[in-house]
């Protein structure tokens, strides 16, 4: 491979590996998105579907974690995921929610590492 | 703009992208490589699998199909949110940045507060939204990115989980809807069971599953009253 291909390889990568396969689907969107009027029951449907996918992105990224959250055991994840839950709703706040769940994750590893 | 600034998000955001930045400086990738992904991808889970994936010598299809699963959610997601801006002025042209701005954090924010917005202004809001938010990730992914080898695995660790947290608290937040609320609860459910079983496609069927079921109780519900 020459200078030039070496260093523009990471970037080919990037348009073909990371941005083309995301984008298809906001583009599909905007196709199928044409002419539909806000409740229409389409609408509807999708905004259910999309909330249950984001879920499911929710409950894959605590359970099966990947990169550095994987090394914090599985049984700490959801731990500090529920209390950070509780103190949402104790809270009616995503803040006080992230910051709860935050730290039990932090204090617990911290706990189990000593 | 002033929204995005003064959101729960821009905490996220920034974290998230920390945590982002050490990721890529792990892997060796370019502190420009990921603000160009950033820009370019603008989804998080996407971005972790990216770097995750070819930082570790996935082959490039195998890394593409991965990234490509977990973004379906997007599809769903421009679906419910472009109507919410179309006026009868709108061309599609003008919907082409707004839908490749649409990402959880936008979506969730535009969900909330466009409704009681005048129609001719809700486009402009949610491009300043998302590229106030798209600016805080880029700026706070170089942070991160020069700050990677300070930072302790741990650390690293709980800026990944602020993704997960955010989504869920601000998702459980819009549900207000008993339809969003079982369709949250839904996926909750089933997806970790399609990962558990190994199905393949998993968010895929998370969706149109639990979304389904969601949707049709709200019918029988309607239909009922």
């Amino acid at each position: 491979m020459s200078a030039a291909t070496t260093e523009l390889w990471p970037y080919l990568l990037l348009i073909l590996v990371g941005f083309l396969p995301n984008e298809i689907w906001r583009v599909l969107g905007l196709v199928l998105a044409r002419g539909l009027s806000e409740d229409s029951e389409i609408v509807v449907w999708s905004r259910a579907v999309a909330t249950a996918i984001l879920a499911g992105v929710i409950a894959k990224l605590i359970l099966f974690s990947v990169g550095a959250l994987a090394a914090i055991p599985l049984a700490l994840r959801v731990s500090a995921a529920a209390c950070g839950f509780l103190a949402f709703l104790a809270r009616r706040s995503v803040f006080a929610g992230v910051l709860a769940g935050e730290g039990v994750l932090l204090l617990g590893s911290f706990l189990f590492a000593h | 703009m002033k929204s995005a600034l003064t959101s729960v998000f821009v905490l996220v955001l920034a974290g998230t992208y920390i945590g982002m930045g050490a990721l890529a400086q792990d892997y060796g990738f370019s502190s420009w490589w990921l603000a160009l992904s950033s820009v370019l991808v603008w989804a998080a889970p996407a971005q972790v699998i990216l770097l995750s994936s070819l930082g570790l010598g996935t082959p490039p299809v195998e890394a593409a199909i991965a990234v490509c699963l977990s973004a379906i959610r997007l599809f769903p997601m421009v679906v419910a949110l472009l109507p919410l801006l179309r006026s009868p002025q709108t061309r599609t042209r003008d919907l082409l940045l707004p839908t490749h701005l649409t990402a959880v954090s936008m979506w969730v924010e535009s969900l909330r507060l466009l409704p009681a917005m005048p129609r001719e202004q809700r486009t402009a809001f949610c491009n300043g939204l998302a590229v106030g938010y798209m600016g805080t990730a880029v700026t706070f992914g170089f942070v991160g990115y020069y700050l990677a080898a300070g930072l302790p695995p741990l650390f690293a660790g709980a800026l990944l989980f602020l993704t997960p947290l955010s989504f869920l608290f601000s998702t459980t937040r819009n549900a207000q809807a008993m339809i969003d609320r079982l369709a949250l609860l839904f996926g909750l459910i089933i997806g970790p069971l399609l990962v558990y079983w190994q199905l393949g496609l998993d968010l895929l069927w998370t969706g149109v599953v639990g979304g389904s079921l969601a949707y049709g109780i709200h019918r029988l519900r309607e239909a009922v009253r």
